[in-house]
C-alpha cells in the first residue's frame, strides 16, 4: 500500500526516463496515425499510442484505467476500427492531396494556434504543487473509485449505460437492412437466367490459362485477352484484380507452342 | 299619430326591397306596385299633415324613436324622427310629385324591359329621401344624404349600356361624395363639440360655443350642400345627370334631391344664424351659382341640359335666401316647393316632347309642336309663365320674395345681391322664353332620326323607328295627367302659400322669421321684377321668334361657346385637378421608385451581395466548417487568457 | 520531474489530433484522431487528479471512455452505410450542406 502512495505522490528519476521516452514514441505515433497513407497504418500507430497511454495512466496511480485502456480501448475499439477498415478495403490508399483550397495551411495555422495557446495556459497556470493520491487510495484503489462510482456519480453512470444501449440499437438500425421481398428460390434464379438467357452455364473460372489458379487473376479469352466475367465482382471494385502480365501470355504461347510441337510429332511418328 | 311616421319611410323602402328582390315575376305587376307604394307614403303624409292642423302652432313637432342604433358609452346614436312644419312640407312635396313622377313613368318607361328595377330604384330613392328629411339627427340624415347619393347614382346610369350615362353616374357620385366629405367632418366636429349630433341639443347649445367652431361647421355643411345641390364649386354633375331617364331628373335633379342642400341650411338655421362669415360665404356661393346656371341654360340647346342649368340657377336663388337668415329662411323653402311644382312639370313636359319626338333633345330640331302636344305645351307653359315670375303664378310669389329679401340684407351687400337677383330673374325669363320658342314655336326643323346602328338608342324601342322622321304625337293619359296636376301647382301654389301670408306662419316656428325692410318699397321692388321679366322675354322673342333659327348651332360669341362648355367647368376641374392630381401622383411616384425604393431595394442589393459573398464560404465541406470551429476555439482560448491576464 | 509534462503531452496529442481531423478525408482516419483527442484529454484527466489528490479525475475518464465506445459504435455504423451508398469512404463526398 505504501509503495502505491508513493508512487502516486512522487516522482521517481524512473518516471521521468519512462515519461521522456515513452512520450516521444507517442508523439511519434500520434504524428504517424495523422500522416500514414493507409488508414490501416493509421490505425496500428494509434493502437500503439494508446497503449503508451496506458502506461501512463498506471505511472499516475490510476491502475483500473491503465488496465481498461488496454482492455476496452486497445482492445475492442481498435479491434472494431481495424475491421471496419477490412470492411471498407484494407489496400485503399486515403490520397492526401489537399482538395480543399487553404484547407492544409488554415488548419496549420489554427493547431499551431491552438496548441501554443493551450501550452501558454498550462505554462501560465500555478501548478506547482501536487498532492499525490495517496490519501484517497487510503481504502483501496478500486474500491475508491467504486465507491465514487456508485454514490456521487451513480446518475451519470446510469445514464452512460442507457447510452451505451441506446448507441448499440442504433448501430444496429443504422446498419440493417430490411428485406423488402422473399429471397428468391434456386428454382427462380435458374427461371429468370433461362428466361433473360444472358449467361446461361456458370461463369467461367478465373486463373485459367493463368501462371497459378488465384481467384484475382482473370481468366483468358482463346484470343489471349482477359475475361471480365471471371473475376469476382468485390475484387474488381477494390481493384484488386492482378493483372495477367504480358509475361504470362509469352509463357502460355510458349507452351502452346511446346504441346503443338510433341502433337505434330506424335502425329508425324504415326 | 306619430307612430306612423316610420311607415312614411318604411312603406318605400318594402317597396324597395319587394321590386329589387322579388325577380321577374314581378316585372308585370312591378310598377303598379311601386307607385301603390309611393301612393302609400303620400297617403301617410296626407293624414299626418291633417292631424298636424288639427294642433296648435307651438306642439305641432312630434317625434319618434324606433331603436338605439349605436348605444356606446359617450356616444348614443337612435333611430328616431322629428316631424316638424319643415319635415312636413318636405314629406308632401317629395310623397306627392313623388307619387306623380311615378305614374308618368308608367307611360314613360313603358317599352324598357327594366322597368321593374327602375321603379325599385325610385322606392328606394323616397325612402332615403324621406329618411333625410325626418331624421332627428345629423348621422341618420347622412344615412338618408348617402341614400340619396346611391339611388341618384344607380338611376342616372340607369342606361348603363350607355358610356355616357355610366360615366355621368360615376362624375355625379365622385362629386357629391367630395360634399359628403364635407358633412361627415360637420358631424364630426358636432360631436367632439357638443357631444352629440341630435337636432334639438345641437342647437340649444350654439349659444355656448365659439362661432370658430360653429363657423367650420356651417362651412363643411355648406360644402354638403354644395355637392347635393349642385351649387359652385361642385355644380359640375348635374348637367351630366341628365343622362337619366327624364323622370328621374324632374324627381330627383329638379324637384327633391338636389334641394336637400337647402334643407341641410334651413334646418342648421340655429347654426349659420350665429356664423356670420360663413353665412356670408353661402350668400356668394348662392349668388354665383345663381348667374353660372342662369348663363349655362341659355347656350344648351339640350332642353334637359337647359333646364338643368335651370335648376341650378333656381336653387341658387334658395341658397341665396337661406343664406340671408331669418329673413330668408321660409321664402327658400317657399320657392323650393313651388319650384318644385313648376320644375318637374316642366322636366315632364320636356320629357313627353322627347317621348314624341324619338327621343330627340336638340331643341334646335323641335319647333311648331303646339298644334301636335296640345296637353304638353299648355302644362309646359303654364310651369313656364311660373319659372320666370309671371304675375299671379307661384314663382312670381316666391322669387318676388326672395328678391325683396335680397335687399333687405342692407348696405351695399343689400344692393349687390338683389341687383343680381333681378339680373337672374331677367336671365331666366330669357332663356325660357327661348326653350319655349324653340320647342313649340316656329315652323318644323325636324329631322330623321338617326341610324340605331350609328348611335346606340337609349330605348330598344327607338330602334325601328330609325331613319323616319318623327311623328309627334300626344302622349298617354299616365303622362298627361302628373302634368296637368303639377301644372296645377305651378299656377296656384306661390297664391295660396301668400293668402294672408299662410305660408309664413305656417313655418315661422320652426324656422323663425322676421319681416324685411328693403330700402325700396315692396311695390317698387316688385314691378322692377315685372320689368326685367319683360325685358328678359322680349330679348328672346327678338333672338328667336323674329328670326329663322338655324337647325345647326351658330357658333356665336366667346361667352356663348363658354356656357355651352357649361362656362368651362369641366376645363377648370381637369386642369386643376386631373391634371394637378396627375402631377402629383407622378411627383411622388418619382419619389417613391427613386427615394423609397431606392433605398430599401439599394439594402436588399447590398445585403445580396455580401450575402453573395459570404456563401462562398459555405463550400459544404465539413473540415472546412471544422476548421472555422477550431478557429473559434483558438479564439476563445487567447480571449479568456487575455481577460485573466489583464 | 514536474507531473505538469504529463500535461503539455497531452496539449500535444490533442493539437495533433485536431490537425488530423483537419487534414485527412478518410472518415475512418478522421474518426480516429477523433479518438487520439479523447484520449489526451483523458491523460490530462488522470495527471490532474494526481496533482489534486482525488479520485474524480479518474472517474469523468472513466466515463470519456464509456461515452467514446458509444460514439465508436455509431460512428462507425455511420461510415459503414454511407461507404454501402456512396462506396467511399470520403468525407469531401459529402459536400452537399451547400446551397
Amino acid at each position: 500500500m505504501s509503495a502505491l502512495a508513493a508512487a502516486a505522490s512522487t516522482t521517481s528519476t524512473g518516471e521521468a526516463v519512462q515519461f521522456w521516452v515513452l512520450g516521444t514514441v507517442a508523439v511519434i505515433g500520434a504524428l504517424c496515425t495523422i500522416l500514414m497513407k493507409k488508414a490501416v497504418h493509421s490505425a496500428l500507430c494509434l493502437a500503439g499510442t494508446m497503449i503508451i497511454l496506458a502506461v501512463f495512466y498506471l505511472a499516475n496511480g490510476a491502475y483500473f484505467l491503465g488496465v481498461v485502456q488496454v482492455v476496452v480501448y486497445t482492445g475492442a475499439i481498435m479491434m472494431l476500427f481495424l475491421f471496419v477498415v477490412m470492411l471498407v478495403g484494407v489496400t485503399a490508399a486515403d490520397s492526401l492531396t489537399e482538395t480543399i483550397k487553404g484547407q492544409r495551411w488554415l488548419a496549420a495555422l489554427c493547431g499551431l494556434g491552438f496548441g501554443i495557446l493551450l501550452i501558454a495556459g498550462i505554462a501560465n497556470a500555478k501548478l506547482t504543487h501536487f498532492n499525490g493520491l495517496g490519501r484517497v487510495n487510503s481504502a483501496g484503489h478500486v474500491e475508491g473509485l467504486a465507491e465514487l462510482i456508485f454514490t456521487r456519480y451513480i446518475f451519470a453512470f446510469e445514464i452512460t449505460g442507457a447510452l451505451l444501449i441506446t448507441a448499440a440499437v442504433g448501430a444496429m438500425v443504422l446498419t440493417h437492412r430490411e428485406r423488402t421481398e422473399r429471397a428468391a428460390t434456386q428454382r427462380e434464379l435458374a427461371e429468370r437466367r433461362v428466361r433473360e438467357g444472358v449467361q446461361l452455364p456458370p461463369l467461367p473460372a478465373p486463373g485459367v490459362y493463368a501462371r497459378h489458379n488465384a481467384v484475382d487473376i482473370a481468366g483468358l479469352l482463346p484470343d489471349g485477352t482477359p475475361s471480365e466475367l471471371t473475376v469476382n465482382k468485390t475484387l474488381r471494385a477494390r481493384g484488386q484484380i492482378r493483372d495477367v502480365s504480358s509475361e504470362a501470355l509469352e509463357d502460355l504461347k510458349a507452351l502452346e507452342q511446346k504441346s503443338a510441337e510433341r502433337l505434330g510429332r506424335e502425329e508425324a511418328s504415326k | 299619430m306619430e307612430n306612423l311616421i316610420a311607415l312614411l319611410v318604411a312603406a318605400p323602402l318594402l317597396g324597395a326591397a319587394v321590386l329589387l328582390c322579388g325577380g321577374r315575376r314581378l316585372d308585370k305587376a312591378g310598377h303598379w306596385l311601386g307607385t301603390l307604394f309611393a301612393a302609400a307614403s303620400f297617403g301617410i303624409g296626407v293624414a299626418l299633415f291633417a292631424d298636424m292642423l288639427g294642433r296648435g302652432a307651438d306642439d305641432r313637432t312630434v317625434h319618434q324613436r324606433l331603436f338605439s342604433w349605436i348605444p356606446v358609452e359617450g356616444f348614443q346614436a337612435d333611430v328616431a324622427f322629428q316631424l316638424d312644419q319643415l319635415s312636413m312640407t318636405f314629406v308632401l312635396l317629395i310623397t306627392g310629385v313623388g307619387t306623380l313622377i311615378h305614374i308618368y313613368s308608367i307611360g314613360y318607361m313603358e317599352h324598357d324591359e327594366r322597368r321593374r328595377r327602375f321603379f325599385g330604384y325610385l322606392n328606394l330613392f323616397l325612402a332615403a329621401m324621406l329618411l333625410l328629411v325626418l331624421a332627428d339627427n345629423y348621422l341618420l340624415l347622412y344615412v338618408g344624404w348617402e341614400g340619396v347619393g346611391l339611388a341618384s347614382y344607380l338611376l342616372i346610369g340607369f342606361w348603363q349600356h350607355k358610356p355616357s350615362a355610366a360615366t355621368a353616374a360615376k362624375k355625379a357620385f365622385l362629386v357629391n361624395r367630395v360634399g359628403d366629405m364635407g358633412l361627415s367632418i360637420a358631424i364630426m366636429i358636432m360631436f367632439t363639440t357638443f357631444g352629440t349630433f341630435a337636432f334639438g341639443p345641437v342647437f340649444g347649445a350654439v349659444d355656448g360655443t365659439s362661432e370658430g367652431t360653429l363657423t367650420a361647421i356651417a362651412l363643411m355643411l355648406l360644402l354638403a350642400a354644395c355637392g347635393k345641390s349642385a351649387q359652385v364649386p361642385l355644380q359640375s354633375w348635374l348637367g351630366d345627370a341628365m343622362e337619366g331617364p327624364t323622370p328621374v331628373s324632374a324627381l330627383i335633379h329638379a324637384a327633391t334631391m338636389v334641394t336637400a342642400g337647402v334643407y341641410l341650411i334651413t334646418r342648421s338655421g340655429a347654426v349659420f344664424d350665429a356664423a356670420p362669415d360663413a353665412q356670408t360665404a353661402v350668400v356668394v356661393v348662392g349668388a354665383v351659382t345663381l348667374l353660372f346656371g342662369a348663363i349655362v341654360g341659355c347656350a344648351k340647346d339640350d332642353i334637359k341640359k337647359a333646364l338643368a342649368g335651370s335648376t341650378m340657377s333656381q336653387i341658387g336663388y334658395m341658397i341665396l335666401a337661406a343664406g340671408l337668415g331669418p329673413i330668408g329662411y321660409v321664402f327658400a323653402i317657399m320657392h323650393l316647393v313651388t319650384h318644385g311644382f313648376f320644375k318637374a312639370g316642366l322636366f315632364l313636359g320636356a320629357g313627353s316632347v322627347m317621348h314624341g319626338m324619338n327621343d330627340e333633345v336638340d331643341m334646335r330640331k323641335y319647333g311648331g309642336l303646339r298644334k301636335y302636344m296640345p296637353i304638353t305645351f299648355v302644362t309646359f307653359g303654364l310651369g313656364y309663365l311660373a319659372i320666370i315670375g309671371f304675375p299671379g303664378l307661384s314663382g312670381f310669389w316666391s322669387k318676388d320674395k326672395i328678391i325683396e329679401a335680397a335687399f333687405a340684407k342692407g348696405g351695399t351687400e343689400g344692393w349687390i345681391l338683389g341687383g343680381v337677383a333681378l339680373l337672374g330673374a331677367a336671365i331666366t325669363a330669357f332663356y325660357m322664353t327661348r326653350v319655349m320658342l324653340l320647342t313649340f314655336f316656329g315652323e318644323k326643323r325636324w329631322q330623321p332620326a338617326p341610324d340605331a346602328d350609328a348611335v346606340p338608342s337609349a330605348e330598344p324601342a327607338a330602334e325601328h323607328r330609325a331613319g323616319q322622321l318623327p311623328h309627334p304625337h300626344e302622349s298617354p293619359k299616365t303622362m298627361t295627367l302628373p302634368m296637368i296636376v303639377l301644372a296645377f301647382g305651378s299656377v296656384f301654389a306661390g297664391g295660396l302659400f301668400s293668402i294672408n301670408e299662410a305660408f309664413v306662419k305656417w313655418l315661422e316656428p320652426v324656422t323663425s322669421f322676421e319681416h324685411g325692410n328693403p330700402p325700396l318699397g315692396a311695390g317698387a321692388i316688385t314691378a322692377s321684377t315685372v320689368v326685367v321679366l319683360l325685358i328678359g322675354v322680349g330679348l328672346a322673342y327678338v333672338q328667336y321668334g323674329r328670326k329663322p333659327v338655324p337647325v345647326v348651332a351658330p357658333r356665336g360669341s366667346w361667352l356663348t361657346r363658354a356656357a355651352r362648355r357649361d362656362l368651362l367647368q369641366d376645363d377648370f376641374n381637369h386642369v386643376v385637378l386631373v391634371r394637378g392630381g396627375e402631377h402629383l401622383t407622378r411627383s411622388l411616384v418619382y419619389v417613391d421608385h427613386s427615394l423609397v425604393d431606392g433605398v430599401v431595394n439599394g439594402t436588399a442589393a447590398s445585403v445580396g451581395g455580401l450575402s453573395g459573398r459570404l456563401r462562398k464560404l459555405q463550400n459544404g465541406y465539413a473540415r472546412s466548417y471544422a476548421v472555422s470551429m477550431f478557429g473559434g476555439t483558438a479564439i476563445l482560448i487567447a480571449a479568456t487568457l487575455l481577460m485573466r491576464a489583464v | 520531474m514536474n507531473p505538469v509534462n504529463y500535461l503539455y503531452l497531452a496539449a500535444l496529442l490533442f493539437t495533433i489530433g485536431a490537425a488530423g481531423v483537419l487534414i485527412r478525408k478518410n472518415a475512418i482516419v478522421l474518426f480516429m484522431c477523433v479518438e487520439l483527442m479523447l484520449n489526451a484529454c483523458n491523460l490530462a484527466f488522470v495527471a490532474f487528479s494526481r496533482m489534486h489528490g482525488n479520485l474524480d479525475g479518474q472517474i469523468i475518464a472513466f466515463f470519456t471512455m464509456v461515452v467514446a465506445a458509444a460514439e465508436v459504435v455509431v460512428g462507425l455504423a455511420i461510415i459503414v452505410s454511407l461507404f454501402r451508398t456512396r462506396h467511399s469512404a470520403s468525407v469531401d463526398d459529402a459536400s452537399l450542406m451547400k446551397l
